[in-house]
C-alpha cells in the first residue's frame, strides 16, 4: 500500500491520503482525468477495474468516491474527487479510461445532479426525463407536488446530452442524436418476454441486423438507496432481498457483514456455516433457473421445467427453514433470525444426490444440441479486457477468462477454510457463460457436501443492542452474490439511521454490455446475449 | 377394402332421382362444405389438446385435466372462449388488408383438404395434378402472413412476416423437390393413383434410400413450413412476442390458431399419401396371413393414424429443439437441403429408369 502511495504522491503532489482498511486519495478535479489515466495505465498500479463509483452528498460539498480495483496484484484504492459549486457541479469524466464509468456517472448525475464533462451520453439513468430534484442531495424536496405522478405518456427524447468546458471554463451543452436519422428503431420492452423484467432496449436495426442499442432502466427503480438512508440498521436489511430477488442470501450477507464489522459484533461458528450454505443454495437454485429461462429464450421450452424440478427442491428446504420460498427475510444482524428446520440436513443430502443426475440431463438435452451450439458458440463474445473495463463480474466474467470470484480475491466468512474451484473458462461466449454456470452448480454442491456434516452447534444469533449505533466511518464490502460482485457502500454519521447506503450491484454493468455485444448480430443474439448475461432487472433499478 | 365410393355414389343417385341435376351438385357441394368444415373444427381442436398433452408429458407435467373427464373438453372450452372475445379495431391499420389476412390463411389450408385421401373413395376431388394442386394451394397461406404483418402498422409484425415470408418460400423448394422425387418414383400426380402404388409396399420401403432421405427432408421442410419450432421464427415468442399475429384478436387469432394445427396434419397427410400409403393398410409382400389382418382396419383409420403418428415426431420436435436463428435457417435450406435434395432426385431417377427397386 505504501508503494501505492508513494508512486501517486510523486506524481501528483496535490493528491491527499487518508489511511483507513483502505488507501483513500482525494485529489482536485482538475488532475482527475490525468490520475486516473495513470492509475489505470502505470504497470505497478494497473487499477483495470472499476468497482462503482460512489456519489456523495457531504452537504458542505459534493463529490465522487471511485472504488478501484487492480484485477493483477489484487490491490484496491479509493479516489475521492469533490467539488463545492451546488448549483452547476461538475466532475471531469472518466468514460474514455473505464467503459462502466459512463453509466455510473450517469447514475451519479441523476440522483446528485453532478454533471461529467466530457461523458458522451450525460442523461438521467433511472428517473425519468423531466424529473425535479436530484433526490439523494440532502436538501431534496420530497414532497409529492414538486414531482406528482404524471397523467400523460413519460416524455421521450431522441438526443442526449453532452457537457464540456470552453476555454474561459465555463461550462457548455449541446446535444448528440442517440440514433442516425433515418433508423429503423424497433422498441424491445419494457414489457417483453425475453428482457426478463421492465427493461427496454430501443434497437436500431437494419433488416434482422442491430446496429445500435439504448439501454433504457428505471422502469423499477424504488430508490430504495434513499428509503434507507431513514430506516434503522435493521430495517434496511429487508431491502436487499428486493434487489436479486434470486440472491437475497448472499445480499443480505453482504450486509450483514458490513455492520456487524462497522459495529464490532462477532457472530457465532454455526451462524456462518449456515449463511454459507444458504449462500451456495440460493446460488445453485439461481443457477436453475438461469439455465430453464435462458433455454426457453432459445426456444427450448422443455428445458425450464427440468430445471425448476432442482429449484423447486431448494425452495423446499429454504421453506422449511427460512418460512419463505422467496423474497427470504432469513440472516439478520449477528447471525440468523431461527435455527436451522430439523430436517435440513437430510434435505440438503438429498438435493446433493440428484445434482450431479440432473446436469447430466440437462447436458444430454440441451449443451450438445447442434441446434444450440450455433446459437450460442461464438455469439457476443466478451473479451478478458473488455470484461473488466465493463465491470461485468460473476460466471459472466468468468467466461471471458476473469478470475473475479469475491470468494477467492478477498474471501469473507469460512470460505477460506473450504475446498472448492473458481470455474473459469476463455471464450467468452454465451456457451461459456452457459457452462460456468453449470460448472458453478458442482462446486456449490461440493462446498454444501464439505459443510452439511459439520454443522457445529452454538447459538445461531449473538445479542445485539435494541438500539444499533454505528461509529462515524465508512466502510465497503463485497461478497460473490449468485449473478456477480455485490458490493455495500456504508456511511455512518454515528446515529441510528445510515448516512449513505450505496448498493453495487453485477447486473447494471451486465445490461449495459448489451449494446457492445449485440452490435452486428441479429435480433435473435440479443435474446441469446441477454439471457447469458442474467441480468435482473430489480438489481439494476433498485 | 370398403370403397367408399360405393356410399357417394348411392348418395349422388339417391338425390338426382327427386332433384334436378344442378340442385344435386349444389346440395352436395353444401354436404361436402359442412362435412369439411366439421372435420376441420374437430380435427383442430383433437390437434389442440393432442400438443397439449404431448407437450406435457415431456415436460413431466399433466396437462389440461380439470374441463371434461381427463380435460378433453378444454380446447371446446378455449374455443368458445375465442369466439366470444372481442375483435379488437386498431388505428393506423390497412382494415381491408387486417381482416382479409386470417381468411386467406385459412382458405388455404382448407382448400389443401379437398385433395387429402381419407379413406379409399373418400376423396373430394380427385384428379390428375393432385399433388400439384396441393402445393399450390398450400402456398397461398404465406401471403395471408405476409398481409398480416404488413397491414398490422407494428415493427414486430412486420419483421415476423418477412421472416415467415423468407423461410416459406425458402422450404417451399425443398417440399416442391421431395415431393417430386415421390410423384417421379409413383410415376403418376394423382392421389388416388399413388396410394394405389403402394397396395403392397409403402414407398417408404420399397423407395430404397432415396424415399427415406425423402421423408427425412420433407419432414424437416414441412416443419418449417408449417412455423413449428424449431422453425418458429416468424412466432418466436421470446423475440417479437407473437410475431405476424400480435395485433390479431378474438376469431381472427384464432383462425391463425387453428390454421397453424390444420398445417400440421396436412403436412403430416401428406407424409402419409407420399411416404406411408394414405389410406392404405400395412402390407408386406408373401406375408398373407398379415396382410389380410390389416386389412380389417379401416383405411379413415390408417390414414388418420399414420398422420397423427408423424405430427407426434412434429410436436417433438418442437419440444425439444431450441430455435433456429435468421441465417442459419436459411443456410441449412440453401446450403444443404437444397443440394442434397437435388442429389436425391437425381438418383431416384436413376433408381426408377433401372428399375433396382422392390
Amino acid at each position: 500500500m505504501a508503494d501505492i502511495q508513494e508512486i501517486i504522491a510523486k506524481l501528483f503532489p496535490q493528491a491527499v491520503f487518508e489511511e483507513g482498511d483502505i488507501l483513500t486519495v482525494e485529489i482536485p478535479d482538475a488532475q482527475w482525468h490525468d490520475l486516473a489515466k495513470t492509475l489505470r495505465d502505470n504497470a505497478e498500479l494497473s487499477f483495470d477495474f472499476l468497482k462503482t463509483i460512489v456519489g456523495m452528498d457531504w452537504v458542505e460539498k459534493l463529490g465522487c468516491i471511485y472504488y478501484l480495483t487492480s484485477t493483477k496484484y489484487n490491490t484496491n484504492i479509493a479516489v475521492k474527487v469533490t467539488t463545492e459549486d451546488r448549483v452547476n457541479p461538475a466532475i471531469t469524466s472518466i468514460a474514455d479510461l473505464w467503459h462502466i464509468a459512463g453509466m455510473y456517472e450517469r447514475e451519479v448525475y441523476d440522483f446528485f445532479g453532478i454533471v461529467f464533462l466530457n461523458n458522451p451520453d450525460m442523461r438521467r439513468l433511472f428517473l425519468s426525463i423531466d424529473w425535479k430534484g436530484y433526490p439523494l442531495r440532502k436538501d431534496y424536496d420530497a414532497s409529492p407536488e414538486t414531482n406528482p405522478v404524471p397523467d400523460d405518456n413519460e416524455r421521450q427524447s431522441d438526443f442526449t446530452n453532452v457537457y464540456t468546458r470552453d476555454a474561459d471554463g465555463k461550462i457548455e451543452c449541446h446535444e448528440e442524436r442517440i440514433f442516425a436519422e433515418n433508423d429503423f428503431v424497433v422498441n424491445i420492452g419494457p414489457q417483453h418476454p425475453a428482457t426478463h423484467g421492465v427493461l427496454r432496449f430501443r434497437t436500431a436495426v437494419d433488416g434482422e441486423t442491430i446496429k445500435k442499442i439504448d439501454v433504457y432502466m428505471g422502469y423499477i427503480h424504488r430508490g430504495i438507496e434513499k428509503i434507507c438512508e431513514n430506516l434503522t440498521y435493521p430495517q434496511t436489511l429487508h431491502f436487499m432481498d428486493r434487489l436479486d430477488y434470486f440472491s437475497a442470501h448472499p445480499y443480505h450477507h453482504c450486509l450483514c457483514m458490513t455492520i456487524e464489522e462497522a459495529a464490532g459484533i462477532q457472530i457465532s461458528r454455526r451462524a456462518q456455516v449456515i449463511r454459507v450454505m444458504m449462500d451456495e443454495l440460493s446460488r445453485i437454485a439461481s443457477h436453475c433457473l438461469f439455465i430453464g429461462t435462458f433455454c426457453m429464450d432459445l426456444g427450448a421450452t422443455t428445458m425450464l421445467f427440468y430445471a425448476l424440478r432442482v429449484r423447486e427442491q431448494i425452495l423446499d428446504i429454504m421453506d422449511k427453514t427460512c418460512g419463505a420460498r422467496m423474497t427470504f427475510n432469513y440472516e439478520c444482524i449477528g447471525g440468523v433470525m431461527q435455527d436451522l428446520a430439523p430436517d435440513f440436513a437430510d434435505d440438503v443430502r438429498a438435493l446433493l444426490e440428484i445434482i450431479p443426475k440432473n446436469l447430466k440431463e440437462y447436458d444430454k438435452l440441451f449443451t450438445g444440441n447442434v441446434i444450440t451450439k450455433n446459437r450460442m458458440e461464438g455469439v457476443g463474445v466478451l473479451g478478458r479486457e473488455e470484461a473488466i473495463s465493463w465491470g461485468v463480474t460473476g460466471p459472466s466474467g468468468r467466461a471471458s477468462g476473469w478470475a473475479c470470484d469475491v470468494r477467492k480475491t478477498t474471501p469473507y466468512s469460512i470460505y477460506p477454510e473450504l475446498d472448492f474451484e473458481e470455474v473459469i473458462r476463455h471464450e467468452g461466449d454465451s456457451m461459456a457463460r452457459f457452462q460456468v454456470r453449470m460448472g458453478e452448480i458442482e462446486q456449490s454442491a461440493k462446498i454444501l457436501a464439505q459443510l452439511v456434516d459439520n454443522i457445529p452447534e452454538g447459538e445461531y444469533c449473538v445479542k445485539v443492542p435494541k438500539v444499533l449505533k454505528l461509529p462515524v466511518g465508512h466502510w465497503f464490502r463485497t461478497v460473490e452474490g449468485c449473478r456477480g460482485t455485490f458490493g455495500v457502500y456504508l456511511e455512518s454519521d454515528g446515529t441510528v439511521n445510515p448516512y449513505r447506503l450505496k448498493l453495487v450491484t453485477p447486473s447494471l454493468p451486465a445490461a449495459a454490455v448489451v449494446d457492445t455485444l449485440t452490435r452486428g448480430g441479429k435480433i435473435a443474439d440479443l435474446i441469446t446475449i441477454g439471457g447469458s448475461l442474467d441480468y435482473i432487472v430489480p438489481d439494476i433499478d433498485r | 377394402m370398403f370403397d367408399f365410393s360405393l356410399f357417394t355414389n348411392w348418395i349422388h343417385s339417391f338425390l338426382s332421382s327427386f332433384m334436378p341435376e344442378w340442385l344435386t351438385i349444389t346440395t352436395e357441394c353444401v354436404l361436402i362444405g359442412v362435412a369439411l368444415l366439421l372435420t376441420y373444427a374437430l380435427l383442430a381442436l383433437f390437434y389442440i389438446y393432442f400438443e397439449r398433452k404431448v407437450c406435457a408429458a415431456f415436460q413431466c407435467r399433466l396437462g389440461p385435466n380439470r374441463v371434461g373427464p381427463m380435460g378433453l373438453l378444454q380446447s371446446f372450452a378455449d374455443m368458445f372462449k375465442m369466439l366470444i372475445k372481442e375483435l379488437i379495431s386498431l388505428n393506423h391499420t390497412d382494415k381491408f388488408l387486417f381482416a382479409l389476412a386470417p381468411y386467406l390463411v385459412i382458405l388455404a389450408s382448407m382448400l389443401a383438404f379437398a385433395v387429402l385421401p381419407w379413406g379409399n373413395g373418400l376423396q373430394i376431388i380427385d384428379f390428375n395434378i393432385g399433388i400439384f394442386f396441393l402445393i399450390a394451394v398450400s402456398s397461398i397461406g404465406v401471403l395471408g402472413i405476409l398481409l398480416a404483418g404488413w397491414s398490422s402498422n407494428n415493427k414486430f409484425t412486420l419483421i415476423g412476416a418477412l421472416r415467415s415470408g423468407a423461410q416459406m418460400v425458402s422450404y417451399e423448394l425443398s417440399i416442391g423437390l421431395s415431393v417430386l422425387t415421390m410423384v417421379c418414383f409413383a410415376g403418376s400426380m394423382n392421389v388416388g393413383d399413388i396410394v394405389n402404388e403402394q397396395e403392397h409396399l409403402w414407398f417408404i420401403f420399397s423407395g430404397h434410400i432415396p424415399a427415406i432421405i425423402a421423408f427425412i427432408i420433407y419432414l424437416i421442410a414441412g416443419t418449417a413450413e408449417t412455423n413449428r419450432g424449431p422453425f418458429d421464427l416468424p412466432e418466436a415468442e421470446s423475440e417479437l412476442t407473437a410475431g405476424y399475429h400480435t395485433e390479431y384478436s378474438g376469431i381472427h387469432f384464432g383462425f391463425f390458431y387453428l390454421a397453424e394445427y390444420l398445417n400440421l396434419f396436412i403436412v403430416s397427410g401428406v407424409a402419409t399419401l407420399l411416404f406411408f400409403g394414405g389410406w392404405m393398410p400395412l402390407h408386406f409382400p408373401g406375408w398373407d396371413g398379415f396382410n389380410a389382418i390389416m386389412n380389417y382396419i379401416p383405411g379413415i383409420v390408417w390414414f388418420i393414424g399414420k398422420a397423427i403418428a408423424i405430427s407426434f415426431i412434429i410436436i417433438w420436435f418442437k419440444w425439444t429443439f431450441p430455435r433456429l436463428r435468421i441465417d442459419q435457417m436459411l443456410a441449412l435450406e440453401w446450403k444443404y437441403l437444397l443440394p442434397i435434395n437435388l442429389f436425391n432426385l437425381v438418383l431416384m431417377v436413376l433408381i426408377v429408369v433401372y428399375g433396382i427397386h422392390l
